[in-house]
């Protein structure tokens, strides 16, 4: 018998394909005969179309493109054009937001110029698709949870690339484009401001996005466990719970004392991944801007302790009389 | 199918070769030297430090020679530094220069052999420079050296030019295009062990004095300080420090703050003088020497080698693992010998903040262009 116990799904069943409900006068939209795929069918569905975009989704597309096109054109001039070096330098290569001196102002093109122009294209792209993710949502009758989770990834992306430079006056203080060159953006900007891991919003972030997973592992590994008795029609055991949704509840009783129910163990989740970059967005508006290094803010507020000093004491030698600078 | 799963494994496989290719075997040893918990640990890899246990090899001191006796000065011709040493111990400097710098070349690389008073090889002129760098090194700079010192040998190891240099990059071709500048980081550059930092980070800390530090000292914002670029600036001298050390960040810094001094180790205090040491040594002694080398010596832009902490440690926390070379070749630290020159007229003497650094000495014809 076909079970659950692979990371792939192992039997697939071909009907006839599904077109989807009908969205009404839009489903002259969906375009293409759908077609299976087999690989697809081994992690999720394997029918892929009728395919549905619409004038938002294009639009998204083209400015994704527009952006995408702008930061991999400039890597590859800053090889001076050749592929080869593309492809060996590609994790090292970036474009880089203006530099200091020019704060708000516009930039030449070849100082953050550019970046300027793939951040607006690459925001506009964002929102476009968010719009697209929230009229869709809204056109199959449904909730537009997706579309505000989505959002709080953007609120994050926003604080980032555009609201906080804002309120910084400097657009160097944004994240590049690249591999490396964010994540030594990312190194960097906790340096400066002392620490990240004293910012208690960040602290929360990082609850979140480990909680996050933890509840992903716990809800994720119930329903596998209680897929013979049919735990897996999670939408129907919400409303009319059978034994699969009572044995799953009585393991968790028996071994934390508590359980969650089939409906609440979304909201939670839901809760938790969207609070991850909600509380992480905060932290980074208030770093710079509020709180200049939380290191020292975490000493002032008894966060951060103090251990005996065991290599003496140490002295900042440019304070010393007589010392060179 | 058989086949297709086995050529995805084995694809796997390489590509899991691939990913780990660049990673340093374990286990890796820590040796903990801050307070409990506080993650206060030297790191290093045991096979690394195997393999580079050559190049920290101490080679043997030459036999002592007698101090007394005439001194080299009024022997020899032309001798301006190192003067007022006996004869003998003289030439023993000259011999174990001779091993330390030029061992296959020998005394002809410096040396005009019909005379040796002769300045007319600029590897001569160098030289001397560079025993007067030595002596301003271990008289001056014991803040960073201590009592250990500096000998020829700490940076040249055998070699007529230390493995261990740095010239000014070449700036990128097309920079002033209108698309691709790169602002001087994003290339994996050995200078900043393979990151994605800015790769000069010697140009604006060890030959410039830009300001290093980039951390508010308030909790809340006050004085504006370092940007983020200049963080990124930072963090490229110290990924460098780091990799010329052959150590972790924690060897310097509580890594909780990196700005604090409470919470440091007294290594970092050493640190500090030793970028100072190398700031000074690049302006007051490589960079007026830029004239006296041939241009085969010069980098792309036309400067001269400078040093960076590499040049001396070569990938160990102390030189020579801390070994003192300089105990048998006291002269090289006399600032008393320095006495005895004659201060020459100096027209490329760099502007020099140290009170007792004496006035740079060159010969006429090496200041010529």
């Amino acid at each position: 018998m076909a079970e659950y116990q692979n990371i792939f799904t192992q039997v697939q069943v071909h009907g006839p394909a599904f077109p989807g409900v009908s969205i009404g006068r839009e489903d002259r939209e969906r375009m293409g005969k759908p077609t299976d795929v087999h690989l697809f069918g081994r992690l999720g569905d394997a029918q892929i179309g009728p395919i549905y975009l619409g004038w938002l989704g294009i639009a998204s597309i083209v400015c994704f493109l527009v952006a995408f096109e702008i930061i991999g054109l400039n890597m590859l001039a800053s090889v001076n054009w050749s592929p080869i070096e593309f492809v060996r330098q590609l994790f090292w290569l970036g474009l880089e937001p203006p530099p200091p001196e020019y704060g708000l102002k516009l930039p030449p093109l070849n100082q953050g110029g550019w970046w300027l122009m793939a951040g607006f294209f690459l925001t506009l792209s964002i929102m476009l698709w968010w719009l697209r993710m929230y009229r869709r949502a809204k056109a199959l009758g449904m909730g537009t949870h997706v579309a505000w989770a989505f959002a709080a990834a953007i609120w994050l992306y926003l604080v980032l690339g555009f609201i906080r430079p804002l309120l910084m006056g400097s657009w160097s203080e944004a994240v590049p484009f690249g591999i490396f060159p964010h994540l030594d953006w990312t190194a960097a900007f906790s340096i400066r401001y002392g620490n990240l891991f004293y910012n208690p919003f960040h602290m929360l972030s990082i609850a979140f996005l480990y909680g996050s997973a933890l509840l992903f592992a716990m809800h994720g590994a119930t329903i596998l466990a209680v897929s013979r008795f049919g735990g897996e029609r999670e939408i129907e055991q919400i409303v009319d719970r059978g034994t699969a949704s009572e044995r799953a509840a009585l393991f968790w009783r028996w071994t934390m004392g508590f359980n969650a129910s089939m409906e609440s163990i979304h909201r939670w989740a839901w809760w938790f991944a969207v609070l991850c970059p909600l509380t992480g967005g905060i932290g980074i508006l208030l770093t710079g801007t509020v709180v200049d290094n939380w290191y020292l803010w975490a000493v002032k507020h008894h966060v951060a302790p103090m251990y005996p000093a065991v290599f003496g004491t140490v002295v900042d030698p440019a304070t010393l009389q007589g010392a060179q600078q | 199918m058989m086949k297709s799963y086995t050529v995805i494994r084995v694809a796997l496989l390489l590509a899991a070769g691939v990913l780990v290719s660049a990673c340093e075997k374990p286990p890796i040893t820590t040796e903990q030297h801050g307070f409990r918990g506080t993650a206060m640990v030297k790191v290093s890899n045991p096979r690394i430090v195997a393999e580079q246990a050559g190049i920290h090899a101490v080679p043997a001191a030459l036999p002592a020679a007698p101090q007394e006796g005439q001194k080299a000065s009024e022997v020899y011709q032309n001798v301006k530094v190192l003067g007022d040493v006996s004869v003998a111990e003289f030439t023993r400097i000259m011999v174990a220069m001779t091993q330390w710098v030029a061992p296959e070349q020998g005394c002809g690389y410096c040396h005009n052999l019909q005379n040796l008073a002769d300045d007319s090889l600029y590897t001569k002129v160098v030289a001397r420079r560079m025993i007067q760098m030595t002596q301003t090194i271990n008289s001056d700079y014991k803040t960073h050296v201590a009592d250990t010192g500096v000998t020829c040998y700490t940076c040249h190891r055998g070699m007529p030019v230390p493995a261990n240099v740095w010239f000014a990059p070449e700036p990128q071709k097309h920079a002033t295009r209108m698309v691709g500048s790169k602002g001087g980081q994003n290339t994996p550059a050995e200078s900043v062990a393979y990151a994605s930092l800015p790769y000069d980070p010697f140009t604006p800390y060890l030959s410039k004095a830009n300001t290093i530090a980039v951390n508010a000292k308030t909790a809340l914002p006050n004085v504006r300080v370092g940007s983020i670029q200049a963080t990124e600036d930072t963090y490229a001298l110290m990924m460098h420090m780091s990799d010329g050390l052959g150590v972790n960040c924690t060897y310097c810094h509580n890594t909780r703050a990196f700005s604090s001094w409470e919470t440091s180790t007294p290594q970092r205090v050493t640190a500090w003088h030793g970028i100072r040491m190398s700031r000074e040594l690049n302006n007051a002694y490589m960079d007026p020497l830029t004239q006296t080398f041939p241009v085969h010596r010069l980098g792309a832009l036309g400067d001269v080698a400078k040093v960076n902490c590499a040049t001396c440690h070569q990938g160990a926390y102390k030189p020579l693992y801390g070994a003192s070379m300089l105990k048998d070749y006291m002269a090289l630290s006399a600032a008393g010998a320095m006495a005895a020159i004659p201060a020459a007229a100096a027209p490329e003497a760099p502007a020099s903040e140290a009170p007792v650094e004496p006035a740079a000495e060159m010969p006429a014809e090496a200041a010529k262009p």
